[in-house]
């Protein structure tokens, strides 16, 4: 049976996630991906003309809540976990392009 | 040169930050200038285990917009995850709607030169939230700010319907004073609160055939005059690219480009569509919204007349030009209030001249609307009404005015006060009309003799009545009863 997916899709797939995979992981999660696609398609199986798709698991919607103010956590609190910060800011590699 | 006729297309992607108390889905409050990091919690930090619950208010305010500008609001709506690898949107995603918008479907007016107006289509309206901010430092790494992060924002897409830089401005002109009607955003392009994105390519004819250009994207405009000079600016230089390369749209050729304001030229960023790849899908941590009869109604109660409508209806109904009803209508306050000091009794133009010449030059001192002067649009008539009638010259009109904000005394007790009255008193002006002819027999025989001098030496004339009265005369019953006794 074709592998669901192949070597380059890996490839881009991880580039899109910022992920740096060696040669061997590429294989490995090749094979991985395309047997959860494979089991996934079970699923086409189903004739689902008339079925609606499910935009969320739980019958509920309209979660609101009113627009009030509440406490956030303070510029020490936010910073406590940053692996580097400057000052009052998070510290990071520096960016070239942003969306 | 070319001589090839061609055709300018642009369509429009718009961001506009919606004043809500609080972001998108958390109780962080969205406060201008605050300390770095300071509004910021474990939600819109993208901490595991947290789960963002919708603002109300954020979502009311997007069906409102989408409501004035003409959409079909969707009955039934979800959110989507956004897959976005920057720093400053710590989720690694942006919570977005991606196959069903909130609004489709619509269009804005937009008015054009004498009056005219031109349908612009909007594809789509839908609601996000925003990201923080990097701040480029001189070393080699950036600084992040998140508390803009996760700030309600709301995006309209427009068809490419325009086809100038000038329509592409009055777009964003007509946007900014309906969102501020609607209450819905500040709508200030040098905080960020509305950002402009054009998306422009050209229709060349060239030997009977079609070229369209490749599109390009542009970035970084804050401010309307950016936003007009880009897209002139772009204009051309796709025109110079096809003479010179013939290159055209095809598969993956977009481009990206950013606004240089001090070159007034866009500069390449991105040229690949592959940073684009976005895979979206749903938000699991969020139910989906739907709209029913009662709800939308209830939200459609927060719509008024929109600005392009009163402006139109202020020229036909106030007998004001096209220019001053636009004045009038930038601001939602200052066109109600016209209306208010109209109906007490002040005559249109006067009252519309008082409010967008020394009403505007005090409100921006003030730094608040006209509305919020402190003048009772009682007294503002009565002022008007004090000019139309010759009790006070314009000019002491506006020197009234000024006091009125200072001490809010009524305008008669002002001029008065200040000796701003014009004397219409045509016994007593008589009296200093004729001290004044005795004194100037040479000016007096020239009016009467008639003939080019004539003109001349009457406003002579007239300035000696002025001086002697120090400007409290009535330049008009002054001149009329020099004409009587001259002739
Ligand atoms: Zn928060």
């Amino acid at each position: 049976m074709a592998k669901k997916i192949d070597q380059t899709q890996v490839r881009k797939v991880a580039l899109l996630s910022r992920l740096e995979l060696t040669e061997a992981e590429v294989a490995e999660f090749t094979g991985q991906l395309s047997a959860i696609l494979e089991y996934v398609e079970k699923m086409n199986e189903l004739d689902t003309d008339d079925v609606q798709p499910l935009a969320h698991c739980l019958p509920i919607s309209n979660c609101f809540r009113a627009d009030c103010v509440k406490e956030s956590l303070g510029t020490e609190k936010t910073l406590g976990n940053a692996p580097q910060r400057d000052g009052e800011f998070f510290k990071v590699p520096k960016i070239i392009d942003s969306v | 040169m070319s001589n090839f006729p061609y055709k300018v297309v642009v369509g429009l992607e718009i961001h506009v930050q919606l004043c809500t108390k609080t972001k998108m889905f958390c109780g962080c409050a969205v406060e201008f200038g605050q300390p770095p990091n300071s509004r910021v919690c474990p939600v819109c930090l993208g901490m595991p285990g947290v789960l963002p619950v919708m603002n109300k208010q954020a979502f009311e305010h997007s069906v409102l917009v989408a409501l004035a500008l003409n959409c079909k609001i969707a009955e039934f709506t979800k959110w989507d995850r956004k897959s976005y690898y920057y720093p400053d949107l710590p989720k690694n995603y942006q919570i977005s709607q991606y196959d069903l918008p909130l609004g489709a479907n619509g269009f804005i007016e937009i008015p054009l030169d004498g009056g005219r107006t031109k349908r612009i289509g909007i594809t789509r309206v839908h609601l996000e939230e925003d990201a923080g901010k990097n701040l480029h430092t001189a070393g080699n790494f950036s600084q992040v700010d998140l508390n803009r992060a996760g700030t309600p924002l709301l995006e309209i897409v427009t068809e490419p319907d325009m086809s100038s830089a000038a329509e592409v401005r009055a777009l964003a002109v007509e946007l900014q004073r309906m969102v501020r009607f609607l209450g819905v955003s500040v709508a200030d392009m040098q905080k960020g609160h509305m950002r402009f994105e054009p998306n422009i390519n050209l229709v060349i004819t060239k030997d009977g055939s079609e070229y369209k250009t490749p599109i390009a994207e542009i970035k970084n405009l804050n401010s309307f005059r950016a936003l007009e000079r880009s897209v002139a600016v772009e204009e051309q230089r796709q025109l110079d690219e096809f003479l010179e390369t013939g290159r055209v749209m095809g598969m993956g050729n977009k481009t990206t480009r950013g606004w240089d304001d001090a070159e007034q030229t866009t500069v390449l960023l991105r040229e690949k569509e592959e940073a684009h790849d976005y895979r979206y899908f749903p938000e699991p941590d969020l139910v989906p919204v739907e709209m029913n009869e009662r709800w939308l109604n209830d939200i459609k109660a927060g719509l008024c007349e929109l600005p392009i409508k009163k402006q139109m209806r202020y020229v036909n109904e106030y007998n004001l030009s096209d220019y001053d009803a636009g004045v009038l209508t930038a601001e939602r306050s200052t066109a109600e209030f016209f209306v208010q000091v109209v109906d007490a009794g002040g005559e249109p133009k006067r009252v519309c001249n008082l409010l967008t010449q020394a009403g505007l030059k005090l409100a921006n001192e003030k730094v608040c609307s006209v509305a919020e002067l402190g003048i009772t649009a009682g007294n503002l008539a009565e002022l008007a009404k004090m000019i139309e009638a010759g009790t006070v010259s314009a000019s002491a009109g506006n020197t009234i005015m000024q006091e009125m904000v200072k001490s809010g005394a009524a305008p008669e007790t002002i001029a008065e006060e200040l000796n701003l009255m014009q004397k219409s008193d045509t016994g007593e002006l008589e009296t200093i009309v004729d001290e004044i002819i005795a004194a100037n027999p040479k000016a007096v025989d020239d009016v009467k003799s008639g003939g080019k001098k004539c003109k001349k030496a009457h406003g002579f004339l007239l300035g000696q009545v002025m001086q002697k009265t120090k400007g409290q005369a009535n330049p008009q019953i002054v001149s009329q009863i020099l004409a009587e006794k001259l002739n």
